[in-house]
């Protein structure tokens, strides 16, 4: 590293070497030393170049389905189930290995309690009755000609970053630790529109949606939500729903705790009052620590975590790098987000990728120049609604942590975990994850 | 009458219905499309399964411990959760951990943290056996759901499980909740 080229001292923001988010906008890292004239280059001189081999010949042939070249075939999700054992299957997104804010449809996450139904979408039928004036059933042709919007969002699952209520750190990567959200962008029917026919009874407060699956999950949804932003949605990232994410219908509500968002949905009933079923009574209901539990923890509230660097990678030589991460938050739009090196100690704003939309993965980044000594990395976020990510002791405080340490990261001590994620980093440039 | 309206011809004439709700169309998407077909609740009724905690929609039939016992061998449920509902590689339906001195992660069972009796019967009857959901009767079900408290010390022994009895069976979590989100309910 030459000493001459030291950006450090004019942009350093907080510390450790947090550099100006405005760095970028002002024409990059080279420009960044003010009216310096010196070239930003690094290390010893590089081989002369020659010609590849795969450049000389015919490349393979076109497919019907594009695919994803080899030296990618580890950016796979996480299985916890890959038999099919009797038991709930869960596949984590690897956000390590990913950019940008649309999780690819392949690589959302997804859990199925009893696996992924076959459902011919000829036959398939979505029914709403109840509390309605007139009942209605739907085919999947009649479903589909109602009018659609898009919109991107996230789903999280309750139980997402669930081991991070270990009482000490589990060494585990990002994937692992924070692997049950994923951000889309899906079409579908405002469900508005088709509530809208059945003459909801002004007595009603909550539907039943139930899906068509073996395990025929159901949740109780507040109407209030149904009416506002809920969709029936039919498209995930331009194509029809993925199997496992419940084609061929599934209901989507932004910002709300993952397992609501019920798959294959062939069933609506306006009641009354909430069913208090198998997963809002039980699973779903996280316990505090005197034994009394939430119900009813709708929103995935306002979180954020570091993507890039992040457990398991190596940072290799001193110098540049891009700190980068996702931030979102079920009750709205994400409007700051916060880095620090330093452990907590010093703050400064990452740059948020714009425009940034209402309950959907925002991307942050921030320059950050690694001097070789131990670091700190942590991000906090805000939403325009005023909420901030707690700290990692206020989180504590409310919620709890574990009596021992968690020793398997795919657990579930508990849900709802939207407290802070911290990289430490050694001088040998190897990244832990530590409690700041 | 906006575009919509005029367009979605077919159906809409034998559900056009006045909710009110277009004053809460927050989607600038004009009113009723009126592509659903009508359909009678008796002819829902197979699929309507969903039991609330007061008891609505419990079908009849009753059953006891004692049939329920047999059936939790005879159906295959001890595979899963262990002879006489103990344990096994799904959990224990019948035990009797302490929900309180555990911590945020003690092990939620039916008689330490269940809110409603209704949830147990609507939980075996949609999703139970695991590899056969939906194939016991009712009357099976009423016996597995007493077979369950009765072990539990939930009820009496030799306690009639049926739409009258199962909702009033007072489960000792019941006040244990906090409603996280009221505002949004
Ligand atoms: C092949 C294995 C298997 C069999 C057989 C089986 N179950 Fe289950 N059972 C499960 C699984 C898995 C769960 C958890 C479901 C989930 O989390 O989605 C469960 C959950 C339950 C629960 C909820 C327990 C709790 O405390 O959360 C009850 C009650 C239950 N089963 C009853 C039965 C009855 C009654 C039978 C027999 C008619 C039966 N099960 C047969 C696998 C099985």
């Amino acid at each position: 590293m030459t000493k001459k080229n030291d950006i450090t001292a004019l942009d350093e923001v907080a510390g450790n070497g947090l550099l100006s988010r405005r760095l970028l906008l002002r024409g990059g890292v080279a420009m960044a030393g003010a009216a310096s004239t010196l070239v930003a280059t690094h290390g010893a001189s590089a081989e002369p170049l020659k010609e590849p081999e795969w450049s000389r010949y015919q490349g393979t042939t076109v497919e019907a389905m594009g695919r994803r070249t080899k030296h990618e075939k580890d950016t796979a999700r996480i299985l916890t189930n890959p038999k099919g054992e009797p038991r709930t299957q869960h596949a984590r997104t690897p956000h390590h290995l990913l950019n940008g804010q649309i999780t690819p449809n392949h690589l959302h996450f997804t859990i199925l309690h009893n696996g992924i139904p076959d459902i011919d979408p000829e036959q398939h039928k979505l029914v709403i009755h109840g509390m309605v004036k007139q009942p209605i059933v739907l085919s999947m042709d009649r479903l589909m000609r109602y009018p659609m919007v898009t919109r991107q969002t996230f789903i999280e699952c309750g139980g997402n970053s669930a081991a991070l209520f270990s009482n000490e750190p589990v060494q585990a990567n990002l994937q692992s630790l924070h692997g049950l959200v994923s951000n889309a962008e899906w079409t579908g029917v405002p469900l508005s529109a088709v509530l809208d026919e059945v003459g909801i009874d002004p007595k009603a407060k909550w539907m039943l949606v139930e899906g068509a699956d073996t395990a025929a999950i159901t949740r109780s949804v507040p109407l209030k939500k149904a009416l506002d932003d809920a969709i029936l949605v039919l498209f995930q990232n331009g194509e029809r729903l993925m199997a496992e994410q419940g084609y061929p219908v599934r209901l989507l509500l932004p910002g709300w705790e993952g397992n609501m968002n019920i798959k294959y949905v062939r069933r609506i009933k306006i009641v009354d009052q909430p069913a208090l079923t198998y997963y809002e009574a039980r699973n779903y209901s996280p316990l505090l620590p005197d034994a009394k539990a939430y119900r009813f923890f709708f929103v995935n509230e306002v979180k954020s975590f570091i993507t890039h660097p992040s457990f398991g990678m190596k940072l290799n030589e001193p110098g540049y790098y891009e700190i980068s991460g996702i931030a979102y938050s079920g009750a709205g739009r994400i409007e700051r987000v916060q880095v620090t090196a330093d452990g907590g100690r010093t703050w400064a704003d990452a740059a948020v990728q714009g425009p940034t939309m209402h309950k959907a993965f925002t991307r942050f980044t921030i320059p950050w120049r690694w001097n070789g000594q131990p670091a700190v990395l942590s991000s906090r976020a805000v939403d325009d609604g005023g909420n901030i990510q707690p700290t990692r002791d206020e989180f504590v405080r409310e919620r709890g942590v574990t009596q021992k340490p968690v020793t398997n990261p795919f657990g579930f001590p508990n849900q709802h975990y939207n407290s802070l994620t911290s990289w430490g980093i050694n001088a040998k440039g190897e990244i832990s994850h530590v409690y700041a | 009458m906006s575009m919509l309206e005029k367009i979605s011809f077919a159906a809409c004439i034998t559900v056009a219905l006045s909710t009110g709700a277009m004053a809460d169309d927050k989607n600038g998407l004009g009113s009723k499309v009126g592509l659903g077909q009508p359909i009678t609740e008796a002819d829902i009724k197979p699929w309507d399964i969903t039991i609330l905690p007061d008891g609505t929609n419990l079908p009849a039939g009753s059953g006891t411990a004692a049939l329920g016992a047999k059936l939790f061998s005879e159906k295959g449920c001890i595979a899963c959760h262990g002879e006489g509902g103990t344990g096994g590689s799904n959990g224990a339906v019948i035990t009797d951990i302490p929900l309180a001195g555990r911590g945020i992660e003690a092990t939620k069972t039916i008689k330490n943290f269940w809110s409603n009796p209704t949830t147990v019967f609507d939980f075996i009857r949609r999703a139970m056996p695991w590899n056969a959901p939906r194939t016991l009767s009712d009357d099976e079900v009423y016996a597995l759901t007493a077979f369950i408290l009765e072990g539990n010390k939930l009820i009496p022994p030799g306690t009639v499980m049926d739409a009258k009895s199962l909702p009033q069976v007072k489960m000792p979590n019941k006040d244990g909740f906090i409603i996280k989100f009221p505002d949004r309910i």
